[in-house]
């Protein structure tokens, strides 16, 4: 898996669909179209970024790139090879090179062990062959490179705080020595002067150990901070995918000029958001063609009727918009 | 005269290895129809200023000091009785979960009436017409319709305009909003400020607006109280609190947020957490984590003084000198 020129994770038309229980008047099964044809690449040593507002796909489509769950359509490739079709066994060697941080770290560790042990399991699972001294080594190694006091190891997670836990997971991720990591929201539940702390861990793991980053936020101001490139999403859908640089210069995608323009600001400007009527629909009961239609001042038949799909603009963004194709916008 | 007057606050709670104070001599004043902001992390004692404001303390919390004065009034010294008159009628509040105000078992109709009922002589008619024009002003679309929903067949979004359109049923003097936006998306967020602030210039409501986010108090208010361990560490205006923030902890964290840091580059941040109340560090609560700290600062607490105009409880306020040792020797994250 050392090959450059392919990317290192490449999503391709992935579909996911969680069907609901029936309800008792029809047999029909509702079903929440969670992934509506989803294609991203990301390249190795990227910090990607996912943002879109709850309920948009984010976590679902970080979950499915990490094998937590199958596609419903569409294939996932990991350094060349298809994975989404394999076993677990056949998966495991994939596996401790990709490592997922979750948002909530109090659930996320387990509270009956003791840092030591939540460490060295990812470890004993995918490296059996190690032995104590090196396994003890590298929970040495790992902690201090996230800033932790080696000597918390025999402490339990409910007594630290939620940045401390935080680190911990990070270091948990980092014992496989992985090259990939999904980060799902992993500094939105801190508060602002431990979310700086936790996301210098971040960089500095990935500056230290040439890791890839898939990060899922809804942090817009994280993404410009840090992002290589950017997906927002809405709807199971990818509108626009670019630069993080060029999201922010040039939004192209009505939603995310939507977005950008909801974000408060400290410049000491007026609001600038232009409330869009509405809210999102239900991913049960998908609108026909573009999903962004009801809310879009531009949407026109051919919207209201076929799915665009995210095509190349003339500068390097993908924007999935018919107006932005039909040079309207 | 202020509309609001908060003198010496001090908020306890007994347990069982003595007292834990929750606030620390918090003075604040609010004037009529004025925006104000209390911004801090979590812990700081942001609700707790709210809650106490209106008698809302927990068992076996208790106001401890202090005044509270409002239209004259001690509210520290109203009764139950006396403090309910004066809740959702002269001073409202909206929590960050719509569902601590609304009633799920009542439709949204049945329960704008009942408030306005509770506070006045009101006919049913009346009541349900101001409710409906209520509903119109924070723009809920088919209001009608909407006033025989329950809240779990409403948004998020739509829940918390319920909530503030109930807030704005009996014209009150003040609005507290305890993180009103937290819980929503961004850009319901937007519209729900967009809609606070219009309503409470239209009617010349004084906000008290509670908030992690700087960034939402610099969009809405006037002028900010900036919270850390139970005591307030600097006020003053919006525009020069975030500008040119005085206490070194406004400083740290106006620093560390990624926009006011270049791409790509390792943040600002402060070092350690905020102490729990019950292990407050003696002298400044934030001297451990202080780059300026000197000895004074970890022996004696400092008072709110005036410094370029903000009041800043810092010993070195104006005259800042990083104390770089301090920062070596203390480096360690944790
Ligand atoms: N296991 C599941 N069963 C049913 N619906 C699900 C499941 N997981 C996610 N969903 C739904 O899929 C959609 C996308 O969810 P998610 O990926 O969690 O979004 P995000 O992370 O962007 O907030 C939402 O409508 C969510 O309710
Ligand atoms: N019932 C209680 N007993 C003891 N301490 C409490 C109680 N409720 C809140 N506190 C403490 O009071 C402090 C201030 O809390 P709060 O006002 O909720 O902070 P903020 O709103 O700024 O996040 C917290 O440290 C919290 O632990
Ligand atoms: S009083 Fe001292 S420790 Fe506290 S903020 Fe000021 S300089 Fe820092
Ligand atoms: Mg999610
Ligand atoms: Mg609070």
């Amino acid at each position: 898996m050392s090959d450059t020129s392919t990317p290192l994770v490449e999503v391709r038309d992935v579909h996911k669909r969680f069907p609901l229980p029936s309800s008792f008047l029809s047999s029909a099964r509702p079903k929440v179209h969670a992934l509506n044809g989803v294609s991203i690449t990301v390249q190795r040593g990227e910090a990607f970024c996912l943002v879109g507002e709850s309920g948009c796909g984010k976590t679902t489509l970080g979950r499915t790139v990490i094998g937590l769950e199958k596609p419903t359509r569409g294939e996932v490739h990991y350094g060349g090879q298809r994975v989404d079709t394999l076993d677990d066994t056949a998966r495991k060697p994939i596996r401790q090179h990709m490592q997922m941080i979750f948002q909530n770290p109090y659930a996320s560790l387990n509270p009956r062990m003791t840092v030591q042990q939540i460490l060295e399991e990812p470890l004993r699972f995918h490296c059996p062959e190690l032995n104590a001294t090196d396994i003890s080594e590298t929970v040495n190694e790992v902690m201090t490179s996230v800033g932790n006091d080696p000597a918390w190891g025999q402490r339990y997670p409910h007594e630290f705080s939620g940045g401390q836990r935080q680190r911990i997971s990070i270091a948990r991720a980092l014992m496989v020595s992985p090259e990939f990591i999904v980060a799902d929201e992993p500094i939105s539940a801190l508060d602002v002067s431990i979310q700086a702390q936790v996301l210098n861990v971040l960089m500095d793991a990935q500056a230290q150990r040439g890791l890839t980053y898939l990060f899922i936020t809804h942090d817009l101001s994280v993404v410009e901070h840090f992002g290589t490139r950017v997906a927002v999403m809405y709807l199971g859908t990818v509108c626009e995918l670019t630069k993080t640089k060029d999201l922010f210069a040039t939004p192209r995608h009505p939603y995310t000029q939507l977005l950008l323009s909801a974000i408060p600001r400290m410049d000491g400007q007026a609001f600038k958001h232009q409330p869009i009527p509405g809210e999102v629909p239900s991913p049960v009961n998908l609108p026909s063609g573009c999903v962004f239609h009801g809310r879009c001042p531009h949407a026109n038949d051919r919207c209201r009727t076929e799915v665009p799909l995210l095509n190349s603009t003339k500068s390097t963004a993908q924007v999935a918009c018919h107006a932005v194709e039909e040079g309207r916008i | 005269m202020a509309l609001l007057e908060i003198e010496d606050l001090e908020v306890e709670f007994p347990n069982r290895h003595g007292t834990l104070t929750a606030l620390r001599g918090i003075n604040f004043t609010l004037d009529e129809s004025e925006r104000l902001g209390i911004v801090g992390e979590s812990g700081a004692g942001k609700s707790m200023a709210a809650f106490a404001i209106l008698n809302l303390i927990s068992e076996p919390g208790r106001i401890s000091k202090g005044r509270i004065v409002f239209e004259g009034r001690d509210l520290a010294k109203l009764d139950e009785e006396e403090i309910r008159a004066i809740r959702g009628d002269r001073i409202s509040m909206i929590f960050q979960d719509p569902m601590m105000t609304l009633n799920p078992v009542l439709t949204v109709g049945v329960q704008m009436i009942e408030t306005l009922k509770a506070h006045r002589d009101i006919s049913d008619e009346d009541a349900r017409k101001l409710a409906l024009a209520r509903l119109r002003e924070v723009q809920i679309p088919s209001p009608e319709a909407r006033l025989d929903a329950y809240p779990h067949e409403l948004s998020g979004g739509l829940r918390q305009r319920v909530v503030i359109a109930i807030a704005l049923l009996s014209d009150p003097a003040i609005i507290i909003a305890d993180e009103p936006t937290t819980a929503l998306d961004v850009t319901i967020q937007a519209e729900v400020l967009a809609l606070l602030l219009a309503l409470c210039r239209d009617h010349a409501t004084a906000l008290i607006l509670i908030t992690h986010d700087l960034a939402v108090v610099s969009q809405i208010t006037e002028r900010i109280i900036v919270m850390y361990a139970g005591s307030i560490v600097e006020a003053g205006a919006t525009r020069q609190i975030i500008d040119t923030p005085q206490h070194p902890y406004t400083i740290g964290l106006i620093a560390a947020l990624p926009e006011q840091n270049a791409p790509g580059q390792p943040l600002n941040q402060i070092r350690g957490s905020m102490p729990s109340l019950n292990n407050i560090p003696p002298g400044c609560a934030f001297a451990p984590r202080c780059d300026y700290a000197t000895d004074i600062c970890h022996r004696i607490v400092p008072n709110l003084t005036t410094a370029h105009g903000q009041s800043v409880a810092c010993h070195h306020a104006g005259q800042l000198q990083p104390q770089e040792s301090v920062r070596d020797t203390e480096r360690a994250v944790s």
